[in-house]
């Protein structure tokens, strides 16, 4: 005979672990959701008719209401379910988050949308009209498909970004940063050009900087800036300060953590939206050897292109041709193939970071300073390390962690953007990120070899 | 030194430990043998493969390119036997593989104490790759196990189970958990921290006997108190021994585990013996005979293969530490503390009002020596604590500086004013004030770092 007093004890647990087992609050808000996103399909569909029929304002307003409201309140019963902690169950062997076929189905839509977006916009016309009551309030003037994709972008770090805090909410580090990356997509990325755009200033993306904002330095930029006047040349001066002067200093200081996971809205989307994929990332020595060529590779195309355009006017007449093609293909291969339909449609499949790993110009810069003259390093905990490979397997930028850890070393690597994500998921305490003096930066084996000479190495 | 063919029996963390140290250091021919598993894994990350956080490649520490370019050779199969005349391994295929060194790194086993049952189907450890495929297997049938046998691998199986919604019941011997080890202050936290994850965690309980069903799997168990509690899976989870059998055999002197001096060398020359199956015939001041830790599996491992590589250099583990986590706490120790205080000894403790983080600092009543710490909760660093109590320095200045030693993420609230306040109103003779910063800015850190080789 079981005691059946304990048996109550048990029940008595509100927070009792329910294993993969949906709750009714979070089926009904999969469901809201779900009527929302059919709603933004149907809008998209009909968007034109809907907008001649005049109830354009209240199917929008329902649509996004339905997105939020569905989203946040699945994120909230999911997480609020467990007490604060990590909790990664489930995330190798879910469809979802392992690469199975809902995984694969995720990638095809996103990747189907990004390629719409880019390459065939006349397709999107349905959905831009459905959002004109938005953009005019925002932004005096009717929708086009960037405030469409602005608004999505927007949604998904601030839904998805609530969702991150709520997982990680015993991390005030990951309280912060979340909070930070929601802010500086809605602030500078979404309200602030809107809010240009309605005084009739140049709708300028404050937070992304040259070269990842590939085109912000070229001459045709500076010039139109120019002509906007005062605020224009504020704006030229905010890109030049933000690459030259603001990327080394702060990056010596903080890291480059200062940028990709604390500003940048690549990184915003990866660390709110895409957190459930960041550990598909590949972590092996081929990867890094791939990612150092590829980086690099990008960044000497931007920073030639872009020396090469303020040349121009002295560039022999036979080099214009060609130097007006490189852009149009750099726009193309980069701008839009890789750092969009690429970088974020290949989340399910390859992790979240890929352009911010393998393409981005700006993280390679940063990364340099990073690497060869920072006071950033993730501090390994003397001799704690078990090789569990929790760090490695959620580094979203694909470091092999433990290969440091386990070895006590330090891990200064270009590629950490600093999500800290190494240092919550280590069941031993065993990682830090740190700021501090420079010297012995690389460490140190503290603690790992009582040996002397003799040690790990 | 000449070109030598070193085997290492065990691909754990002390076998992989000998191979990588000696490819450092020599030319020697390496081989590694074992039976559970091709490549080395972390086997304290097995917990997290069932739990889906990571897929069994994740916890292989080296990729699997590692291994020929390193030219350590790798060979999985089971040793039947030890010739230890012949110098030779012979495997349960009956191949042959000649040593002139031989490492006996082959962990341990879960001990079973001979209860009613404990052989059915459903009654299992957890040590192995094959464990938990079987409790893998086990699971899809399973609403509810019992657990018997209070330590870390109890709770981390308890954990396990419950992120698949499993109900368990944990029976613990003591009446606080894990109580051989840890103080009271302590395990009444842990007791808590497993109480808020849904366990029935039921002290003072002891198994009597497993009941079968009619095809031999586990119905239910019973206590010593005669309380019949139905469940589908057992597990037994009240210890491991050294893994000494084949050693045994082959005329190499044990006891607990594998007899070995202060160089790791066995009763049988050029056969060494290290990690979670040696047993040290002098044992270091506050350390056990038989050390069954992931961290002391290591330093064993750099010492045989110093040992190996002509570098004769004694046993010397150091300043103690550990670290494990139950659930969502994480726990550091550093030094000794016992569960017990010895004579002579003081103890300040702390704890959070909410009663999930906590700080106990032992320390020599005469002299204030630091002796040892035990923090939950809370992330400290490994190189202070190390330094703090290699130098028996006093509790006050330990105080004083006690923010250097924190390692905490930035951003984390800082519970070094409300230590040493707490510590003020217990010692009112000596009042305390903070001196350090936290982190790396202190300056402070300075006098921790050794001098770069």
């Amino acid at each position: 005979m079981i005691d059946l007093s304990h048996r109550k004890v048990y029940e008595s647990h509100s927070i009792a672990n329910s294993g993969s087992r949906l709750s009714i609050l979070e089926k009904a808000g999969l469901a809201i959701f779900g009527i929302g996103m059919l709603l933004m399909v149907a809008g998209w569909l009909g968007g034109t008719s809907i907008a001649t029929g005049g109830w354009q304002s209240t199917w929008l307003w329902t649509t996004w209401g339905a997105i939020i409201a569905g989203g946040l309140m699945y994120a909230l019963k999911k997480h609020l379910k467990t007490p604060p902690g990590i909790r990664n169950n489930r995330m190798t062997t879910d469809s979802l988050t392992g690469r199975g076929a809902v995984g694969w189905m995720v990638a095809v839509v996103f990747t189907s949308f990004y390629v719409v977006l880019y390459w065939f916009p006349d397709y999107m016309e349905g959905i831009v009209r459905l959002h004109d009551p938005l953009s005019m309030a925002l932004r005096g003037k009717p929708a086009d498909r960037w405030l469409v994709y602005g608004t999505f972008y927007t949604v998904a770090v601030l839904v998805m970004g609530a969702k991150a805090i709520l997982k990680y909410r015993h991390s005030r580090y990951q309280i912060i940063r979340t909070l930070s990356i929601m802010i500086a997509q809605l602030g500078l990325a979404y309200l602030l050009p809107a809010f240009l755009a309605k005084i009739n200033q140049p709708e300028v993306y404050l937070s992304y900087l040259w070269p990842l904002a590939y085109d912000k330095l070229f001459p045709s930029s500076v010039e139109s800036f120019m002509k906007a006047g005062a605020f224009g040349y504020f704006v030229i001066g905010w890109f030049v300060v933000g690459t030259l002067i603001a990327t080394p200093v702060l990056t010596y200081f903080y890291g480059k953590r200062w940028y990709c996971s604390w500003i940048c809205g690549c990184g915003g989307l990866a660390n709110t939206m895409g957190d459930s994929y960041r550990h598909l990332s590949d972590k092996s020595l081929k990867s890094w050897k791939i990612e150092r060529w590829m980086i690099h590779s990008v960044l000497v195309w931007i920073v030639l292109m872009t020396a090469l355009l303020w040349m121009e006017p002295n560039l022999p007449a036979a080099f214009k041709e060609p130097l007006y093609k490189l852009r149009q293909w750099y726009g193309f291969l980069i701008g839009a193939a890789f750092a969009g339909v690429a970088g974020v449609g290949f989340y399910p499949l390859l992790g979240t970071r890929v352009w911010c790993r393998f393409g981005c110009p700006m993280a390679a810069i940063l990364g340099m300073f990073q690497r060869f003259n920072s006071r950033f390093r993730i501090t390994t905990n003397g001799g704690q390390c078990i090789s569990c490979g929790n760090c490695s397997k959620y580094c979203e930028m694909g470091i092999d962690v433990r290969y440091y850890a386990q070895r006590g070393q330090n891990i200064i690597r270009g590629s950490c953007v600093g999500c800290g994500m190494c240092a919550a998921v280590c069941p031993r305490g065993v990682l830090s990120l740190e700021n501090g003096p420079t010297e012995e930066r690389y460490n140190n084996e503290n603690g790992l070899s009582q040996l002397g000479e003799f040690k790990s190495r | 030194m000449s070109r030598q063919h070193v085997v290492i029996l065990g691909n754990g963390i002390t076998g992989i430990t000998v191979a990588r140290h000696i490819r450092k250091h020599s030319d020697d021919r390496i081989t590694v043998v074992s039976g559970e598993s091709d490549h080395h894994f972390s086997r304290t990350a097995l917990m997290y493969i069932y739990m889906g956080d990571l897929t069994y490649s994740d916890t292989k520490a080296y990729e699997d390119e590692f291994w020929p370019k390193n030219r350590i050779e790798l060979k999985r199969a089971w040793v039947e036997r030890i010739e230890t005349t012949g110098k030779k391994l012979i495997f349960d295929d009956g191949a042959a593989l000649d040593y002139d060194s031989l490492i006996v790194a082959t962990g341990s086993k879960p001990v079973r104490f001979g209860w009613p049952g404990q052989d059915l189907d459903g009654v299992q450890s957890l040590y192995s790759i094959q464990d938990v495929e079987l409790m893998e297997k086990a699971s899809a049938r399973t609403k509810r196990t019992v657990i018997v046998g209070g330590g870390l691998i109890g709770v981390e199986v308890a954990e396990m189970l419950a992120s698949r919604g499993i109900e368990v019941v944990f029976l613990v011997r003591e009446a606080n958990f894990w109580g051989t080890v840890l103080p009271e202050g302590e395990a009444k936290l842990v007791a808590r921290e497993i109480h808020r994850h849904g366990i029935d965690l039921r002290p003072n309980s002891e198994l009597r006997e497993i009941l079968p069903d009619a095809l031999r799997r586990v119905r239910a168990v019973v206590t010593k108190a005669g309380e019949e509690i139905p469940c589908e899976m057992v597990f037994l989870t009240t210890g491991v021994a050294p893994n000494i059998a084949v050693a045994k055999a082959a005329g190499i002197e044990c006891d607990r585990g594998v007899l070995v001096d202060p160089f790791f060398r066995t009763s049988v020359v050029d056969v060494y013996s290290g990690g979670d199956c040696a047993q040290h015939r002098v044992v270091p001041t506050g350390r056990r005979p038989v050390e069954q830790v992931w961290y002391t599996g290591r330093i064993h491992g750099e010492h045989i293969a110093a040992n190996l590589c002509g570098k004769l250099q004694p046993y010397a583990p150091g300043i103690w530490f550990n670290s494990a986590k139950f659930f969502d706490i994480e726990y550091q120790t550093y030094g000794i503390v016992l569960p017990k205080l010895a004579e002579g000894e003081a103890s300040f403790y702390w704890e959070h009002p909410e009663g999930n983080k906590c700080c106990r600092i032992n320390f020599d009543q005469a002299t204030g020596s630091v002796l040892g710490v035990n923090v939950f909760g809370l992330r400290q660093r490994h190189e202070v604590w190390e330094a703090w109590i290699a130098k028996r320095t006093p509790i006050q200045e330990v105080m004083r500086d006690l923010a250097a030693a924190n390692f905490d993420p930035e951003f984390y609230r800082q519970y070094e004013a409300s230590i040493i306040a707490s510590f003020n109103a217990a010692y009112p003779g000596h009042t305390v004030e903070l001196r350090t910063k936290k982190g790396l800015f202190s300056g402070f850190m300075k006098q921790f770092k050794k001098p770069v080789h």
